[in-house]
């Protein structure tokens, strides 16, 4: 009996082996496991078997019974789980189509650039401000040393309104109402747009700037340096070569003219920098007295300082863009590019 | 301004290269913008002496010069008239190549030998004349090339002056600057002039009736003058920077400017009545015909150089036809004057008159200068002209130009600017080679007092001289270290927090940023069909407008988007989805700055998205935009924002547009363009627009969110489809459920809006979700019902609804 036993479980298990689907593995489970099936069939012949080898083989019908009936649930287990693998890859979607939603939509160059560097200021403690764009001769030009008949007048070709009332040609009378509203402490920083009359592949007539201020107690030409130096390496990178070179804001004495190597050719000179190896960056000095006299600070007691720049130009060098009027053409074909 | 190089080493010695030169310059503050290096266009050619000159046997025009080098002797056949035995010139032998690359060869003509060629100024590219061979000075030893001789190899330098340094714009200024950077000795030109026979008083008369615009006139008289052409090297030179050789009296006057800084003039005696100058104001309207041909009319403020009788120059900036030095010209009478700056920038700015002399004069010249520059001058057209110059000069001086003296310099403030100590034995030394006197100051330690120079119109105070000593100390020496600042609170600005909310909400949902220029054209307003008395109308007009496309600045950014969809429609995208955040001015009265409003617009037409699988064709309409509008209003928590149609914008579809309210108060509009709108502009399609006040969004914006807890009993809906007129507004069934203020009515949403087949024509169908909810109990069927039925009754009986 325990050999006819042996040989069920053996021919079971080869069966199992190839059983391919539920249905034959049902039957299997019946033929053998079943009520009627054939190891009941061989329990009922109990009796064939010398009696003291009798619980020794009930415990081996048991085995069998639990080793096979196992063996056949992983079985039906697994076939269940590779026929629902089946239906789900048949609902297979092609993942190459395109997502759903809108694309977000990009914001201007100019934007962004104005963005990161109001960012980096505002890290140095810098508040953003603003002020109008239709200005007062007097904030624009006369309260910023720049007097009427004056050849600086020149230096920026200018939109008149009224007589005493221009388009700002910079961001530099928004220094003048902020120290007019706040005593020092001051560290402002003011983007916007100015105009200038002008037009060219390297002029548009409205281009954007940002002016930076700081005035305290204590603060000097060499502070200057070191702000400037700190904005621009995050601009343009840590490796980023600057110099400062002297030069004429009537604004601002010391006044200070700030290069960067030239990001296209690295110093060794070609068309963007004019052969020179920099390129001009940004405008800046040491508040004048005379701007503090006209807003009532003492020069003895505050100094600071004062920085301009053009974002376009900062836009056209980090994207490579060659000719401005590109910005203001609004065609999505080069805005979309950002 | 341009400055030569091989002028430069005059008056000074550049031991560098050109390109450390102007470096250095650079980085003094005399930005040298570009170099350009001046080759001859000729090799090879050498100085050379005519030994004779025969005719030629065979040729009656020709002639047979035997030409030496020193080395060497050459036959020559030439053709040229003006040539003896002896003469010095330029001879291109055998193997020379003249300018086109035309190399000289060894030939025969009409049988003679002729193994190279004499030359003219034209042939060797050195000038117009082609009369006959240039005769070179006749001390030039023969054998020499003749690029180096006459200096044809030289380098311009394009320097940019700033406005500041008028003191700069000449080459002795250059030469000025450069000594000081590099420890040199300037060699001032030198001013002696040799006078002879009669005495000016006796020839001319200044008289000056406005000093304060001429505080200075000084003049010369130049008698026995022969006029011609100038020497080869003073036209060579002053081509080299730009001017055009006239002849040997007007070029002596710009080689002089153009040395010294000091503009000059020269008058023909003949034609000066009364052989008087009356420096005067000009009489309102008076007609004057200046050098260039022009008649300009004159106002009451211009001043005049006049003779006894009439006009002859404008002060300071041109001279006039009728006093012009002519072929025939005997007798000059030389100006040299100190023009108030003010009044000559004044002056030409209303002529529209900029030349070398008033751009000199309306920064300002050295008031001290004006002698030597006259004596230079005078002395100069004697020596080409072969005139000779009156004894003493007419000096006018009746109003001092004030100079700055006694400047006090404390070293301290020099390193409380800086943030550096600068030695003071560099800050004196610094000073000194910028031709300042120095002395202490009585008043203690690390004081000075300052005089600069007379040319140094740009220094008066203190900043000024540390300004200098920065600049030839060199920023570079200066260290880099960053402030030690006061902590205070920043400055919060609501607007710029708004505006980037607003763009941030904008490009998620899909638009892309423009921006366009804040001037349109004034016609705007009437393309959009902007009423009389509409707001907009008040346009701030630009006096001097580039184009009449940017005459105004505008008082809606519609009219630029919509511009920008043409444009992009041109080069073939009609799908457009954009925003500008920009500001639009409304004139205010005459003196007063205009209103300035911060403004969002925006326009999308076209495809709602990308043309793309899963959602073709669809377009975008009202509701789009109206999206995006909502969720800035949300966003913002703007509270009571409504839509209403009946206040309608003139440019906007009637039917499908809305003004935004925030409470009672107007903040934009939303709509689709106008299709008359569209056609006078030449668009296309449906564009949807909005417009919202930035200002007026964050005057109402709080930011503030209140909490609330979330319902811990649940809701109970009810859906009722109103059967209404199709002008009938879904917003006023919800305002009317609204009006109940049932606290248990938590929200009502629109779940379907219908028309069309199986209702009636003219009404439509609005599907409405009641909600209730209360936060003590859960609801009971019957409770809901009894609400929800007044509710539903009152909404019926209030519109004339039908429920469905």
């Amino acid at each position: 009996m325990r050999e006819e036993l042996r040989a069920l479980w053996e021919r079971t298990l080869a069966e199992l082996r190839n059983a391919g689907t539920e249905e034959e593995l049902l039957e299997i489970r019946t033929r053998c496991l079943g009520r009627k099936g054939l190891l009941t069939g061989l329990l009922r012949n109990v009796g064939t078997v010398p009696p003291e080898e009798r619980p020794e083989f009930g415990r081996e019908c048991n085995e069998v019974k639990e080793d096979l009936s196992a063996r056949i649930d992983e079985l039906l287990a697994e076939l269940a789980a590779a026929k629902r693998e089946e239906v789900l890859l048949g609902e297979r979607l092609d993942v190459t189509l395109p997502g759903r939603g809108v694309r977000h939509g990009r914001l201007h160059p100019v934007t962004q650039v104005k963005e990161e560097i109001c960012r980096i200021f505002s890290g140095l403690g810098f508040s953003v401000v603003e002020g109008p764009e239709v200005e007062l001769d007097y904030y624009n030009f006369e309260a910023l040393n720049i007097p009427k008949d004056h050849p600086a007048r020149e230096m920026q070709d200018t939109f008149y309104i009224e007589d005493d009332i221009v388009l700002r040609t910079h961001t530099s009378p928004v220094q003048v109402r902020i120290m007019e509203k706040v005593r020092p402490p001051v560290r402002v920083l003011s983007p916007g747009r100015v105009y200038r009359r002008d037009s060219d592949v390297s002029h548009t007539p409205m281009f954007h700037q940002i002016e930076g201020l700081l005035v305290d107690r204590g603060i000097t030409f060499g502070d200057l340096k070191g702000v400037l130096t700190v904005f621009l390496k995050q601009v343009f990178g840590e490796d980023t070569a600057l110099r400062f070179r002297p030069s004429f804001f009537p604004f601002t004495e010391p006044s200070a003219e700030v290069d960067i190597r030239c990001v296209m050719c690295g110093g060794r000179g070609c068309r963007v920098c004019g052969q020179s190896g920099w390129l001009e960056i940004l405008g800046s000095g040491m508040v004048d007295p005379e701007v503090f006299r006209n807003v009532g600070y003492d020069a003895e007691e505050f100094t600071g300082f004062a920085f301009g720049l053009g974002l376009e130009r900062i836009a056209m060098l980090k994207f490579g863009i060659s000719d401005i009027r590109l910005f203001f053409d609004n065609e999505m074909r080069f805005l979309e590019q950002f | 301004m341009l400055i030569s190089l091989e002028w430069l080493r005059d008056y000074v010695d550049v031991d560098v290269s050109p390109e450390e030169l102007a470096e250095r310059l650079t980085m003094a503050g005399l930005e040298v913008d570009s170099l350009t290096g001046i080759g001859p266009a000729v090799s090879g050619v050498r100085v050379a002496r005519i030994s004779s000159v025969k005719p030629h046997p065979d040729a009656d025009n020709l002639s047979v010069c035997e030409v030496t080098t020193g080395e060497a002797t050459y036959p020559v056949v030439c053709g040229a008239k003006n040539i003896r035995a002896g003469d010095i010139i330029p001879l291109a032998p055998a193997g020379a190549t003249l300018p086109g690359g035309l190399v000289v060869r060894s030939t025969k003509i009409r049988g003679e030998l002729s193994e190279g060629m004499l030359c003219s100024e034209a042939e060797l590219g050195l000038g117009d004349d082609a009369s006959g061979i240039m005769l070179l000075p006749s001390d030039l030893p023969p054998g020499k090339e003749l690029a180096d001789v006459l200096a044809l190899n030289d380098t311009v330098l394009d320097i940019g002056v700033t406005p500041n340094r008028p003191d700069c714009l000449s080459v002795v200024g250059i030469a000025r600057e450069w000594a000081a950077i590099a420890g040199k000795k300037v060699r001032y030109p030198s001013p002696a002039v040799r006078e002879s026979g009669e005495d000016i008083s006796g020839i001319a008369a200044v008289s000056i009736e406005d000093p304060d615009l001429c505080p200075r006139y000084t003049a010369r008289i130049i008698k026995g003058v022969k006029i011609g052409p100038s020497p080869f090297w003073m036209r060579r030179r002053l081509e080299r920077v730009g001017f055009r050789p006239i002849n040997n009296i007007v070029d002596v006057t710009n080689f002089v400017m153009v040395e010294t800084g000091q503009p000059l003039h020269a008058f023909d005696l003949r034609f000066l009545e009364e052989g008087r100058i009356v420096v005067r104001r000009a009489r309102e309207g008076e007609r004057f015909v200046s050098l260039d041909g022009k008649e300009r009319t004159l106002r009451a403020d211009t001043l005049m150089i006049c003779d006894g009788v009439k006009p002859v120059a404008i002060g300071g900036v041109m001279g006039g036809l009728n006093s012009e030095v002519r072929s025939d010209t005997e007798t000059i009478l030389l100006e040299s004057a100190y023009f108030n700056p003010s009044s000559i920038r004044r002056t030409s700015r209303a002529l529209a008159m900029g030349t070398d002399a008033s751009f000199r004069f309306e920064r300002g010249i050295d008031p001290e200068g004006v002698i030597r520059a006259l004596d230079r001058a005078a002395g100069l057209m004697a020596e080409l002209s072969g005139g000779e110059v009156c004894a003493n000069v007419i000096d006018q001086y009746p109003r001092k130009v004030e100079a700055a003296c006694d400047i006090p310099l404390r070293v301290g403030r020099v390193r409380d600017i800086l943030g550096t100590v600068v030695p003071e034995g560099e800050i004196v030394r610094i000073l000194k080679s910028l031709e300042m006197a120095v002395r202490p100051d009585g008043g203690g330690e690390g004081a000075f007092k300052v005089t600069p120079p007379t040319f140094r119109v740009d220094i008066a105070r203190e900043i000024d001289l540390i300004e200098e000593i920065a600049r030839l100390y060199g920023y570079d020496q200066v260290p880099v270290t960053m402030p030690a600042v006061s902590v205070v609170a920043g400055i919060a600005d609501k607007k710029r927090m708004v505006a980037e909310r607003v763009r941030e909400i904008m490009t998620g949902a899909g638009y892309g940023e423009v921006i366009n220029y804040s001037f349109i054209a004034p016609q705007a307003v009437d393309q959009l069909g902007l009423g009389d008395t509409d707001e907009r109308r008040r346009q701030v007009e630009i006096r001097n407008p580039l184009t009449e496309e940017q005459a105004v600045m505008r008082t809606t950014m519609i009219y630029s988007l919509l511009l920008n969809a043409k444009r992009n429609a041109a080069v073939g995208r009609f799908d457009l989805k954009i925003f500008e955040t920009g500001r639009t001015f409304i004139r205010s009265e005459e003196g007063r700055l205009p209103l300035e409003h911060n403004r969002l617009a925006c326009l999308v037409t076209g495809l709602r998205y990308e043309d793309r699988w899963h959602s073709r064709d669809l377009r975008a309409d009202f509701y789009d935009l109206k999206g995006c509008v909502e969720n800035i209003l949300d966003t913002l928590r703007i509270p009571a924002p409504s839509f209403r149609s009946d206040v309608r914008e003139a440019f906007l579809h009637p039917g499908k547009s809305c003004s935004v309210f925030c409470g009672d108060r107007q903040v934009g509009f939303l709509g689709e363009v106008h299709p008359d709108v569209l056609s006078r502009l030449d668009l296309t399609g449906t564009i949807v627009v909005c417009e919202l006040d930035m200002d007026l969004l964050a005057n109402n914006y709080s930011g503030k969110a209140l909490f609330r807890n979330p319902p811990r009993f649940p809701s109970s809906s009810r859906d009722v489809a109103f059967l209404v007129r199709r002008e009938t507004e879904a917003g006023e069934l919800i305002r009317l459920a609204a009006d109940f203020h049932e606290e248990l009515l938590e929200k009502v949403q629109i779940f379907d809006v219908y028309e069309g087949q199986n209702l009636p024509v003219g009404m439509k169908s609005i599907g409405l979700r009641f909600s209730y909810r209360s936060s003590e109990r859960t609801l009971t069927d019957e409770g809901v019902n009894e609400i929800h039925g007044r509710i539903v009754q009152k909404i019926v009986h209030s519109t004339g609804a039908s429920i469905r």
